[in-house]
């Protein structure tokens, strides 16, 4: 039952809609049907925020030391010396979204052509 | 005890120009940086084997990008079905008490359900953050109309943004390929840090951005599950021992 089980035009389609289309609207509904009737600042939201919060931050870290494509070529230290520096950068500078990432891939791109990479 | 808010009666041209004026409303500086995440998630997608036609349909009906990212990560790891639909599923509980801030902004009494559950689809941080600042400015009975062209804008922007992407990433050279594909970590690195309300949403990256690979070696298939909840739930401790340990002094 993984993405490319079958070989079914149709399965990846279904794939998405089970996995991605359900379970994010159905959340969604629920906030509708539940409308004014839940507060933001209960414990088990803390609880529900941490969890989700984890599951990403698990995506990015995978992302980062396991990447795939032509970023897979580029060494493991680079990349995370690419991360820290974007992430420094937005603390430094009042958080700012924009700073971290051209910070980070400013980085990462002078790094790899002081490399002289090439993708291999 | 009725409150009629609507005294004169609205004309078409009235919905009109407040849909116009959400579409309006979805050109700034947050859209224009999740346009630059989605530049990064196309990469991500063609990287992960998905299609064109696959990728576009995941951006139009998943929306949220977390929840998208997390999905990408579970058809990478080669997670089954269920076991992806659980861990998106898990990415994305966080869109309930969106909605529920967000449904008194814009509903009246005359407000008809499945315009409202039609319009939770466009909800995902960036539309979220968007429209809790506008709505205020917007007369209330066309605030319905309004977030609809400001969501629905968001969305098929970014589909076309995906489309574009997509079909261009092929022909990158390496330095700039690698560079595409930094985007989407980056993007979440930071604007996840910044979106934490309490001590405990920076506790959960942390404990992620470590137990993410850790459990990718040692529980391949079910490693975001597990840095998920292990995490997830260490973070929520640390959280009240803190918060315990500051009411007690």
């Amino acid at each position: 039952m993984t993405f490319d089980a079958f070989d079914a035009w149709w399965w990846p389609y279904l794939f998405i809609l089970v996995g991605g289309w359900l379970a994010t609207d159905a959340w969604r509904f629920l906030g509708v049907y539940l409308g004014g009737r839940l507060r933001d600042d209960t414990d088990a939201l803390v609880l529900v925020r941490a969890l989700a919060t984890a599951l990403v931050a698990a995506v990015i870290g995978n992302l980062i030391v396991f990447p795939s494509g032509a970023l897979a070529a580029a060494p493991l230290a680079l990349r995370l010396l690419s991360a820290a520096a974007g992430f420094g950068a937005y603390l430094l500078v009042r958080k700012s979204v924009v700073v971290g990432i051209l910070t980070a891939e400013a980085v990462l791109i002078a790094g790899l052509y002081a490399i002289g990479f090439n993708g291999g | 005890m009725a409150e009629d808010l609507s005294n004169s009666p609205r004309k078409a041209s009235d919905y009109r120009r407040w849909f116009l004026k959400g579409v309006v409303a979805s050109a700034s500086i947050p859209a224009l940086i999740l346009m630059s995440a989605f530049v990064g998630f196309a990469g991500l997608a063609r990287e992960a084997g998905i299609t064109l036609p696959q990728a576009v349909f995941m951006t139009g009906m998943v929306w949220a990008l977390p929840a998208k990212v997390v999905l990408i990560g579970a058809i990478i790891s080669g997670s089954s079905l269920p076991a992806a639909a659980f861990a998106v599923a898990l990415s994305s509980v966080r869109l309930t008490p969106m909605v529920v801030s967000l449904v008194p902004e814009m509903k009246t009494e005359r407000t008809r359900p499945w315009v409202l559950y039609l319009l939770s689809h466009f909800v995902a941080v960036t539309s979220w953050v968007l429209a809790m600042e506008h709505l205020r400015t917007v007369p209330r009975d066309m605030r319905t109309v309004y977030y609809g062209g400001l969501g629905g804008t968001l969305v098929v922007t970014n589909m076309i943004v995906v489309t574009v992407m997509y079909a261009v990433a092929g022909s990158l050279p390496p330095v700039l390929s690698a560079a595409l594909l930094m985007l989407t970590p980056i993007y979440f690195l930071t604007s996840l840090w910044g979106s934490a309300r309490e001590s405990a949403g920076h506790f959960a990256m942390i404990f992620g951005l470590v137990l993410g690979p850790l459990f990718h070696v040692v529980l391949p298939g079910f490693d975001l599950l597990a840095a998920g909840v292990i995490g997830g739930a260490a973070a929520y401790l640390v959280h009240r021992m803190r918060k315990g340990r500051g009411a007690a002094t």
